[in-house]
């Protein structure tokens, strides 16, 4: 692939987030290392798809990259232009050029303002279309291709239905022209028979405007449906990244063996035939991540050697990028998974101690 | 004799000046003891109000109203005062939901919340209960459960919340448990470990589970029988094989189409149902799905379908369901890993 096929290119990214603590005071006690040092590169008209279980920083992974949520280091490049350190002024006008589809369509679209006035809105902004005319055309053409009526133009977000609130959210992506388009978590709200409907659309609008996307998702079966690349997180790091086919036909990261096992197929044959990877306990806390690789401590094949004290680094065996000491025995069936036991996951560990520091009823936790 | 017999189930709510939502429209299905069905659908379909109204937990407000049989054991569990309603529930039939944290109380520890079902139905008292809480804790896979029962519930994971809600419903070695999508708000490798220990305690006790999901994975990999809702009635009722195998409901082939299979390749198109559950006709004026339906004749409206009634024991209702062999290709076979 030559170097300007690559439309984005992340460097070591990192987002951390202070953890503060006190009353009047605030006093960093910790960071929450959401994103810790992420490589990747977006080929211009693919999909990169990114997996992984909440917490794992997928989202902030997205967000950082259209410079939404500052990154704490690392470089972000589009189009060759470093994003990182680019002037405000110059980066809103770069935003037309990389737009988000956001989760949950009711909320990210303004009740009090209707379809058009929503289309509108990014067209004034970037001084897109000459007239009002001309921004109707613009209008029309995306509502057209996201498969609106015309009619919809004057409605309101609550008299749609969520399929169709999802193609306001594309459409209002859209409308911008953009060539990059960093969709998180696009379809997981939707039921199953529009899941797909929306599916599809982002495929047709990918193969008729040469998109590119990257599709932030926890349903593994989504993701590896729409993209040509994917990425596996876990806390805040990539552990694999693989062609979308290569990725099920040979997962080398264990974690990335554990997630394909888990997701169930519709399908009884394929159900009652597969071999389950079941994990013990829960994903770690981001604020005290495990040392070494952060997976040993629910890897069924951490082995006493390396794995708790040095962190792997992602090296390519074969066309796949996989951040594990052992992939290699693990693949040929030379280290054997074992039992690992459940540790408890505290859903509010802070680093030190398991204080009581985030319960909502602590006086000054609002302040 | 089946263990649950639910018959012409109906729920309607009425408000003053509004049309009644017939949200669940006869909904009929049976559960023998030690089997695990299925309820599955889209949002809307009513396989959520089927299960609390089973349970006697839909909300008492004026314009609610029951209709048809839920037969448990010989009793009609519809025609059960709450006082009898109460002795069933926990006891006999006890519940699973979604979300663990809004099911649990927050400010009493687990602890309490799980001999509560001890004490009020095997008559369990101090030392004795919590022994036998930390038992149950154990079972579920919660570590240090000790430890555990002294915690609050925002103390614990996802995961572990939902352990303890399973522990708290097989207390008392239910005869039934309605799981209601039990696993819809965890991750998937939590999703994994909870799914595999609902079908241990199947297996190990004999319970009978009513699995209520949107998700037709899961349902692949655990139940023996599944019934497919649209719009409040059950449209297809198959074993597992066979519904996934050939499908004859249009409704189940349209689903079927709509998941992205994990083990598909790269690049095969999905084929969605057009238009959204928004787009339902009344029952009583013919099919609630025909808007939505590519098989769709004009018989479809006018008149409801019939259940009918196929000669391998599976049901569906619709005048003109898919051929049997079918449009839907045959289980990939060489591809599954």
């Amino acid at each position: 692939m030559s170097e300007n096929d690559i439309l984005v290119e992340v460097r070591d990214l990192k987002v951390h987030f202070p953890i503060k603590r006190g009353v009047l005071f605030d006093r960093v006690v910790g960071q929450v290392k959401a994103v810790d040092g992420v490589d990747l590169s977006i080929a211009r008209g693919k999909t990169y798809g990114l997996v992984g279980e909440s917490g794992c920083g997928k989202s902030t992974l997205g967000r950082a990259l259209l410079q939404l949520t500052p990154p704490t280091a690392g470089e972000v490049s589009f189009d060759g232009v470093e994003l990182t350190t680019l002037p405000s002024g110059k980066l809103r006008s770069m935003r037309r050029r990389m737009q988000m589809i956001f989760q949950d369509p009711m909320s990210s679209l303004d009740p009090r303002q209707n379809v058009e006035s929503i289309l509108t809105e990014g067209l004034q902004t970037h001084g897109i279309g000459t007239d009002r005319t001309d921004r109707r055309r613009i209008i029309g053409e995306t509502l057209d291709a996201v498969g609106l009526p015309r009619w919809a133009l004057s409605r309101y977000p609550h008299e749609f239905s969520g399929g169709q609130r999802q193609r306001i959210g594309i459409a209002r992506a859209l409308v911008l022209g953009p060539e990059l388009i960093v969709a998180d978590e696009p379809v997981s709200a939707l039921d199953v028979s529009i899941q797909a409907q929306v599916v599809n659309l982002l495929d047709e609008l990918q193969d008729n405007l040469g998109l590119t996307y990257l599709v932030i998702a926890h349903d593994l079966a989504v993701v590896r449906h729409i993209s040509d690349t994917v990425g596996v997180m876990y806390l805040g790091a990539l552990v694999e990244e693989a062609p979308s086919d290569r990725l099920y036909t040979e997962p080398l990261h264990p974690y990335t063996r554990a997630l394909m096992s888990a997701v169930p197929v519709p399908d009884p044959d394929v159900e009652d035939r597969r071999e389950r990877i079941l994990l013990a306990g829960d994903l770690p806390s981001p604020a005290n991540p495990p040392s070494g690789c952060r997976f040993h401590t629910r890897c069924p094949w951490a082995q006493p050697t390396r794995c708790a004290d040095e962190r792997p680094v992602l090296r390519e065996i074969g066309s796949s990028r996989v951040a594990c000491h052992f992939a290699e025995q693990i693949a040929s069936g030379e280290l054997r998974p074992h039992q690992v036991s459940a540790q408890i996951v505290r859903p509010e560990d802070e680093g030190d101690a398991p204080g009581v520091v985030s319960a909502p009823t602590e006086p000054g936790s609002y302040v | 004799m089946a263990l649950l017999e639910v018959e012409d189930l109906s729920v309607t709510f009425a408000r003053r000046g509004q049309r009644a939502v017939h949200a669940v429209d006869g909904v009929s299905f049976s559960v023998d003891a030690g089997e695990v069905v299925g309820l599955v659908g889209e949002s809307g379909c009513g396989k959520s109000v089927t299960s609390l109204a089973i349970m006697g937990l839909l909300p008492k407000q004026p314009g609610l109203r029951v209709g048809g049989k839920a037969v448990f054991d010989g009793t009609d569990l519809l025609q059960l005062d709450d006082r009898s309603r109460r002795d069933i529930r926990g006891r006999d039939i006890a519940m699973i939901f979604q979300d663990p944290l809004s099911s649990l109380n927050p400010v009493i520890p687990i602890g309490l919340q799980v001999t509560e079902v001890l004490t009020r139905h095997r008559g369990m008292k101090g030392e004795t209960a919590a022994k036998e809480a930390a038992a149950l804790l154990d079972r579920v896979g919660i570590p240090d459960p000790k430890r555990r029962l002294k915690e609050y519930p925002h103390q614990l994971s996802g995961g572990m919340r939902q352990r303890a809600l399973i522990a708290m419903a097989v207390a008392c070695q239910p005869r039934l448990l309605i799981a209601d999508e039990p696993t819809t708000a965890l991750d998937v490798t939590i999703q994994a470990q909870i799914l595999e220990l609902l079908k241990e305690l199947v297996r190990d006790s004999g319970t009978a589970l009513l699995m209520i999901t949107h998700d037709l994975g899961v349902v692949a990999g655990m139940c023996d029988t599944v019934n497919v809702l649209y719009g409040g009635r059950v449209v297809e009722t198959a074993r597992r094989r066979p519904l996934f195998r050939q499908p004859r409901h249009p409704y189940t082939v349209g689903l079927l189409g709509s998941v992205p299979r994990l083990d598909a390749g790269r690049g095969e198109k999905l084929n969605p149902i057009p238009g959204s559950v928004r787009d339902l006709l009344p029952w009583p004026e013919g099919c609630a799905f025909a808007p939505r339906c590519a098989r769709r004749t004009d018989e479809c409206v006018g008149e409801p379908p019939e259940l009918v009634h196929a000669h391998d024991g599976r049901s569906y209702r619709c005048v003109n369901p898919e051929p049997v062999p079918g449009l839907v290709p045959a289980p990939r076979e060489e591809e599954s890993a």
